[in-house]
């Protein structure tokens, strides 16, 4: 149990890509910071259910926070990723128009981009969409290239951050919903049914609840309504269909949804985008999966005969507001960090380093530590060689020759690292999430007995070693 | 490294692949090499506890473990190279496969490749039902790996999507496991059983529980948050709604051939069945590639699929000796209400079939209809149907294929 008479520096709220890209600047610092997260897994929420495209910000809006922190947040992460072998390739993104009033747009938008510094972006005749994307289906206009966008393994980045912030002392602490703020002799004390923690300031990243969070602190100034995004997957089978991200073109009338391959050898298709009241209805709907496949089939109709691997869906945290809600107040000890709709994961290292910017400003200008532990993210994407197809890592460990889920080829050794990991996964979940497994063609036909039962056994000796201790 | 070569490599130690590997040492075709990834060899009937396996190919009622022993055991009395934990990851050309194993990768060359890497079914996913995800949603076969390989509880109530061959296998399962089958549902409007299975319903089913088939009806939600809660089904015919409480869903049936080794090596595809296009002797579009069993098209039962590799392993052997290979084939086109036939490519002049029969399905239940097998405009066979079942293969003979004239396509349809 937490000890409830400790008084932490800082409480970060939420451990989505947003606060734990937090706690990890923190932990640069010498400061005694606590990452509180509601659910049982860093990640859980949005973070682990978007697009998984890490952006340029080449379209958005021009001068708002998101813009200049999506622009930074990018440029960092450019330095990040490959340090902490996040798995990620540069696709590039093309925006395809399939009609008038889409290529019409496409002039615009690409002044935008080159408004937001993103020089690179310019624009493609017919013959150029084709011979970049040859399988989508005929009609083009033309079209936009994004040089720039990458994709990304959208879990890998947030328990980075996470395994970089508790390696250097941060406090994490799972299973810790926030539901009562009391404030008392300059100390917050935050509770909730997994326990008490006291902290000097707060940092309000609670994503979906960052409305709640800020309400508990006495404003009344946003409201998130989740925006539900349905996804489908198709087979790693797909993955030679479409070599860019396919993104649509966005005009007044319309948004449509994207094509895009992911880091693991995957095509997706999505998102849907649905305001919703409920902030727990990540399920998918028919309406939903009908929607996607009827635009799947307007784009590239080839995907459709593929096997559709998986399908899911995530909440958005959005607002009424189309602008980032960070909020510092120096005099309650307190920053919001809300709003942060579907770029978070993109300038999630520009927010992190704007809020350590707000707490200097206000006042707290602690020590940077002279020297930080840190790990490297397992790989689980298809570029890179995955520990079955290395020889010199199976020869350290049979156990890296041992495929446990056939269809991610995932083996026994990466399984046993991700219970046993410094955020370690605590259930099926976030092992799936961490090594892939069972998320593959069969989803479990051959394998999910076979985790289920290492899982079992593995965290139970992680029981009795702690037991022991 | 693990490199070495063999005459024959197999890959899968399921019913096929072993069947086929027992057949070749008969005709002494040098090394064979049998890989399979699991930790055993065995194949899906290894996980499937019941009785009925083994009626056609060894004439005697195995339950599925038995039945998997009776063939490991052999193998492994024989010369036959058999290696577990053995993942074939891919291709290096067109004889050579790269592979994963505990002890480091490595390459096999071989002069015969032999696929039979079998089938599973499709997943919630890929049938794209809606709804949440919670705990509690399983096909049949991770179904029996908990319950047999690990002694594991699902739940108490349980609805079975489907009314085929393997969802009464699910029904058995589900009792072991002390699971309540509680109702079961088919889109069509009766369940998919015949002679000679018809026991096997009755006593899943009929003789001890009853369990009530909801029939024209897909499954249109799952709905719960941690656990499975319930599900919606929805009525094909009324478009009527129903709510069921229960803890699990089992999804059987809707199988799909494991094509990925083949659809790595770039064999052809064939787009019906979603398995490699196959001549009569099981060979694929790559020389001296073959395929055989379940791969080839979805589920049929073991002793078909092991039968198939006796007959694969005298194409193979013919294959070592003469090393001929075909120059023309022609494809056998099928239109709906035919789902699928195979094998689905002719050699002119070399009419044998795995099993002396073509096997066909259909998308429903078809009553008294007229199959016809043209060329061009030339009619080369026609038979009526009296009743054709759909989810059961039918057998349609081979006699027809000495009138093929040239190598135009072939198309057969059902009216």
């Amino acid at each position: 149990m937490e000890n409830e008479n400790k008084i932490y520096d800082v409480a970060v709220v939420g451990a989505g890509v947003v606060g734990t890209a937090i706690a990890q600047e923190l932990s640069k610092f010498s400061l005694e910071s606590v990452l509180l997260e509601a659910k049982s897994d860093i990640g859980a929420g949005t973070s682990k259910a978007n697009t998984a495209i890490w952006h340029t910000g080449f379209d958005a809006k021009t001068g708002s926070l998101e813009q200049r922190l999506l622009s930074r947040g990018y440029k960092l992460l450019l330095d990040y990723v490959p340090q902490f072998g996040i798995p990620h390739e540069k696709s590039g993104a093309v925006l395809i128009a399939w009609n008038e009033d889409q290529l019409n747009s496409l002039t615009g938008i690409l002044e935008k981009a080159h408004n937001n510094g993103v020089a690179d972006v310019h624009m493609l005749t017919v013959e150029e969409v084709y011979k970049l994307e040859p399988e989508v289906n005929s009609g083009a206009l033309g079209g936009l290239m994004v040089p720039g966008e990458f994709i990304i393994c959208p879990f890998s980045i947030p328990l980075s951050f996470a395994t970089q912030a508790v390696l250097n002392d941060v406090k994490l602490l799972l299973n810790f919903p926030v539901t009562d703020i009391i404030e008392e002799n300059d100390v917050y004390t935050l509770s909730g049914s997994g326990g008490t923690v006291k902290s000097k300031y707060v940092i309000n990243a609670a994503g979906l609840n960052s409305d709640v969070i800020d309400r508990l602190l006495g404003f009344e100034r946003f409201k998130v309504t989740p925006r539900r995004g349905e996804l489908i997957v198709f087979d790693k089978l797909a993955r030679n269909l479409v070599n860019h991200v396919l993104l649509p073109v966005p005009t007044s009338i319309t948004k449509g949804v994207l094509v895009s391959p992911t880091v693991f050898g995957n095509i997706m298709l999505g998102p849907t985008a649905e305001d919703l009241d409920d902030k727990e209805a990540t399920n998918t709907s028919t309406e939903g999966l009908e929607f996607l496949w009827k635009k799947g089939e307007g784009i590239i109709s080839k995907l459709l005969d593929e096997e559709v691997t998986s399908t899911y869906a995530g909440l958005r945290a959005a607002t009424e507001h189309s602008d980032y809600q960070i909020y510092s107040h120096p005099d309650k000890r307190y920053i919001c960090v809300g709003g942060i709709r579907s770029t978070g994961l993109s300038s999630s290292l520009g927010i992190a380093e704007y809020i350590l910017e707000l707490l200097n400003e206000a006042g707290i200008t602690p020590e940077k530590k002279t020297s930080l532990k840190s790990v490297k993210m397992p790989n689980i994407g298809q570029k890179e060689h995955r520990p079955y197809e290395t020889e010199e890592l199976i020869k350290e460990n049979e156990d890296y020759g041992r495929v446990v889920c056939h269809c991610e080829r995932v083996t026994l050794g990466e399984i046993k690292d991700a219970l046993h990991s410094p955020v370690p996964a605590k259930t099926l979940e976030g092992l799936r999430r961490r090594t892939r497994s069972m998320q593959g063609r069969c989803q479990g036909f051959y394998c999910s007995a076979d985790v289920n039962e290492i899982f079992e056994s593995e965290t139970k000796n992680k029981n009795v070693e702690t037991s022991n201790e | 490294m693990n490199n070495f070569e063999t005459d024959v490599l197999i890959v899968g130690a399921g019913p096929a692949g072993m069947a086929a590997a027992l057949e070749l040492l008969k005709l002494n075709v040098g090394k064979i090499t049998i890989v399979d990834r699991d930790k055993e060899a065995g194949g899906l009937p290894h996980l499937t506890d019941h009785i009925g396996f083994g009626m056609r190919d060894i004439h005697r009622a195995y339950s599925g473990p038995s039945y998997a022993n009776y063939y490991i055991k052999k193998i492994k009395n024989s010369t036959i190279q058999l290696l577990v934990e053995t993942t074939v990851t891919g291709w290096d050309s067109n004889n050579k496969l790269n592979i994963t194993t505990p002890s480091g990768l490595g390459t096999i060359t071989a002069k015969a490749v032999l696929l039979t890497t079998g089938c599973r079914e499709r997943p919630r996913t890929a049938r794209l039902i809606p709804g949440s995800r919670p705990q509690g949603i399983y096909n049949t076969g991770a179904l029996q790996d908990f319950v047999f390989e690990y002694k594991k509880l699902v739940g108490k109530k349980a609805v079975i999507i489907g009314a085929e061959l393997v969802s009464y296998s699910a029904i058995h399962t589900l009792r072991k496991a002390g699971c309540k089958p509680i109702l079961m549902t088919t889109e069509f409007e009766k369940h998919q059983i015949t002679i000679p299975y018809l026991p096997f319903k009755w006593w899943s089913s009929n003789w001890f529980n009853k369990v009530p088939l909801e029939k024209n009806c897909k499954i249109s939600n799952i709905y719960g948050k941690d656990k499975v809660e319930g599900i919606e089904l929805t009525n094909d015919k009324t478009g009527n709604k129903k709510q069921i409480d229960c803890d699990t869903v089992i999804l059987t049936g809707d199988w799909i051939p494991d094509h990925e080794m083949a659809r790595l090596g770039t064999i052809e595809i064939n787009e019906k069945t979603n398995g490699p296009l196959v001549d009569g002797q099981l060979r694929t579009s790559n020389e001296g590639v073959f395929a055989a069993g379940n791969l080839l098209r979805g589920a049929e039962p073991s002793d078909i699929a092991a039968l198939e590799g006796r007959h694969v392993a005298k194409s193979i052997s013919k294959y070592l000796e003469k090393n001929d290979w075909f120059q023309n084939r022609i494809k056998i086109n099928v239109d709906e209400p035919i789902k699928w036939i195979t094998p689905n490519a002719i050699e002119l002049n070399s009419y044998n079939l795995p099993l002396n029969r073509f096997l066909f399905r259909v998308t429903d239940f078809m009553k008294n209809k007229t199959l016809k097998i043209k060329q061009g405009e030339e009619l080369l066979y026609s038979k009526t149907f009296k009743l054709i079942i759909p989810n059961f293969s039918q057998e349609l003979s081979g006699e027809w294929q000495n009138r093929i004239k040239g190598i135009s396509p072939i198309t057969i349809t059902l009216e």
